[in-house]
């Protein structure tokens, strides 16, 4: 009567454990081990530009770069304050817009448009998201979707800003290589910058406001207060996104609001590692050259596209990044029991 | 005369999109957002059955029905059930599956202004002084016969009396021995097919295409959530206030606003009353 049954265990590694506290920098192998993955990955994209083998993945890069900004915020939003929030495409589209506009009415520079309207766009997303950000769960996920398809009708509609046409004439970057390192240095900025504020003060009730809203209200705390501050925070990077993206093309137009905005960085927030961060980033940098090496196939790239998503989310939906971060400090072994 | 003779007709026409999507959501709580997906793709299969299997129309609409409603408990069988109640998961997925059937069809070359569904009964009446053709009054006709045939199929028959107490209190359902899973199953494939049978009725009344999937998707999303997310009265009401203020926008306004219209309706619900004007309000759940 012994039914032999195993089961995996998975302890951590003796340098993570090693590695945890002050003391690691001590050791070259600790120090190492602890700054090896983020060194290799700012140095990765610091070095993408020279790498690429044309302008044309150049291009790709920054467009790689824009949506690693709205998975950004989408991870934050989505599981560090329990906002999904499905509508990326319309940080892009207010941001691209109020660029389009400051370069093309009042002739500022991009060097001055695009911090304008990060700012002015987080303030504009936020306003216009306020009274929905006491919604939950679905209803602000669908409120949420529902926003950019409106203001790109209504702008379709009333045909204001350019209507159909949008906006032409924007000016461009200086070159690509600007284009480029500025996307990139601000994706790395960003993405350190949320890494520090989720473990800051105001990030744990981010989460708290994820895990029960009802426990910090009890608290004496204003949720929606918090809630649009990174509600802000989010769009403002979106909005940064779009600024830059105008620029790149030089027209402003309604396909930024095209739903692409909204579900690519989703499908990169799955694939990477929900609430990691970093996952995101990655996801986006795998997803989005695949989607243009597939270019040649139309639409079935979509296809392809969501199947796949469909696959990670129903099958795997731990992300690279988790499955990575436990290979990294875990080791596994079968033990019986 | 004319705003309510076209009233009637368009909320009709929008009561017939959103019932599989309000049945689906209210039984098992899953929003389908392959629904506009399943919609359109009926049309096409109605019309490669009708012309390039070259069977009769009659027959096409019932297999091409049939098929959809297969096609829909499958998706559900082995995708959605292993997420389902992680809402996020269930919108991304079925999003995800509905996407692929539509950029598929596109690729597939179902393009373009060859592909329409020939009428059921041609020709025109005047009701008043206003022409309204015999297509659109069986519209509202079969529109009508669904409703009410929805209506006695929930209230008594086993299965639709069990798919009601499911909808009502899944655990308590649970307890009566009704099997949820299966239930939802069941609703799944109903729901898949009044998508199926809506693209089929409406779908004459222009060409098919591939966009109508994302527009229906986004018609039906409203009439459920200004009608209240699960309940179908709610949605049936709902239609003909989207409907007459749709048709009341395009004679005053324009038809660029039909759309605005829609969406404005499912932003101005959910920021005031999320559960919807004939919803129960449970007020925790959707709101802090």
């Amino acid at each position: 009567m012994d039914i032999e049954s195993r089961r995996k265990e998975r302890l951590d590694r003796g340098i993570k454990v090693r590695s945890d506290g002050i003391y690691s920098v001590m050791s070259w192998r600790e120090l190492s081990y602890l700054t090896l993955p983020r060194l290799v990955l700012i140095l990765g994209m610091l070095v993408l530009p020279f790498v690429v083998p044309s302008v044309y993945w150049q291009r790709v890069i920054c467009i790689v770069c824009i949506y690693a900004l709205l998975a950004l915020s989408f991870d934050l939003l989505a599981h560090f304050v329990g906002l999904v929030c499905l509508g990326g495409a319309f940080f892009i589209g207010v941001g691209g817009y109020i660029a389009a506009i400051l370069n093309t009415s009042f002739g500022l520079p991009p060097f001055m448009t695009i911090p304008i309207a990060t700012i002015l766009g987080g303030v504009i997303c936020t306003v216009l998201l306020l009274p929905c950000l006491p919604l939950r769960g679905v209803y602000f996920a669908i409120v949420s979707l529902m926003y950019p398809l409106i203001l790109a009708r209504v702008i379709e509609a009333l045909d204001i800003l350019g209507g159909t046409d949008g906006i032409i004439g924007v000016d461009g970057f200086s070159s690509g290589w600007v284009e480029q390192y500025f996307l990139i240095l601000m994706v790395l900025l960003f993405l350190f910058a949320i890494r520090r504020l989720v473990n800051e003060d105001i990030g744990l009730v981010f989460r708290a406001v994820k895990d029960n809203d009802q426990a910090v209200r009890a608290s004496g705390m204003n949720i929606t207060f918090y809630k649009a501050q990174a509600v802000f925070i989010a769009s403002a990077m979106g909005c940064l996104g779009g600024a830059c993206l105008t620029h790149i093309y030089m027209w402003a137009g309604i396909s930024l609001f095209a739903l692409d905005f909204s579900i690519i960085p989703i499908a990169a927030t799955v694939i990477g590692g929900a609430g990691t961060l970093i996952g995101p980033v990655l996801g986006c940098f795998i997803l989005v050259p695949v989607s243009e090496l597939l270019r040649e196939f139309g639409t079935l790239r979509i296809v392809f596209y969501s199947l796949i998503l469909m696959a990670f989310i129903v099958f795997r939906s731990e992300g690279i990044m988790v499955y990575g971060t436990r290979k990294y400090e875990q080791f596994e072994r079968w033990v019986k029991v | 005369m004319e705003i309510l003779i076209y009233g009637i007709i368009n909320s009709i026409s929008l009561a017939l999109l959103a019932l599989g999507f309000a049945l689906v959501y209210g039984i098992s709580r899953v929003p389908n957002f392959a629904h506009g997906a399943l919609y359109v793709v009926t049309g096409f299969i109605t019309w490669s059955l009708l012309n390039t299997l070259g069977l009769n129309y009659p027959l096409s609409i019932v297999i091409a029905i049939i098929i959809i409603g297969v096609v829909g408990a499958l998706f559900y069988q082995f995708i959605l059930i292993r997420v389902r109640g992680m809402a996020i998961s269930e919108i991304v997925a079925s999003y995800a599956f509905g996407l692929a059937i539509l950029e598929g069809l596109r690729w597939g070359g179902f393009k373009g202004l060859t592909y329409t569904l020939p009428v059921f009964i041609k020709g025109s009446i005047n009701i008043g002084d206003i022409p309204v053709d015999y297509h659109r009054i069986l519209v509202v006709v079969i529109g009508a016969a669904v409703v009410t045939g929805l209506w006695a199929f929930t209230h008594f028959t086993r299965v639709g009396l069990a798919l009601r107490g499911m909808a009502q209190d899944e655990r308590a359902a649970l307890m009566l021995g009704i099997d949820s899973d299966r239930m939802a199953l069941v609703a799944m494939g109903l729901g898949s097919m009044l998508a199926g049978l809506a693209g089929i009725v409406l779908l004459p009344l222009g060409n098919i295409v591939v966009e109508a999937g994302y527009n229906v998707l986004i018609l039906a999303i409203a009439v459920c959530i200004v009608g209240g997310l699960g309940s179908w009265v709610g949605a049936v009401l709902a239609a003909f206030l989207i409907g007459f203020a749709q048709i009341l926008t395009v004679v005053y306004w324009g038809a660029h606003f039909q759309m605005v219209v829609a969406l404005l309706a499912i932003i101005l619900t959910l920021i005031f009353r999320p559960s919807g004007l004939f919803g129960q309000q449970k007020e925790l759940e959707e709101r802090v």
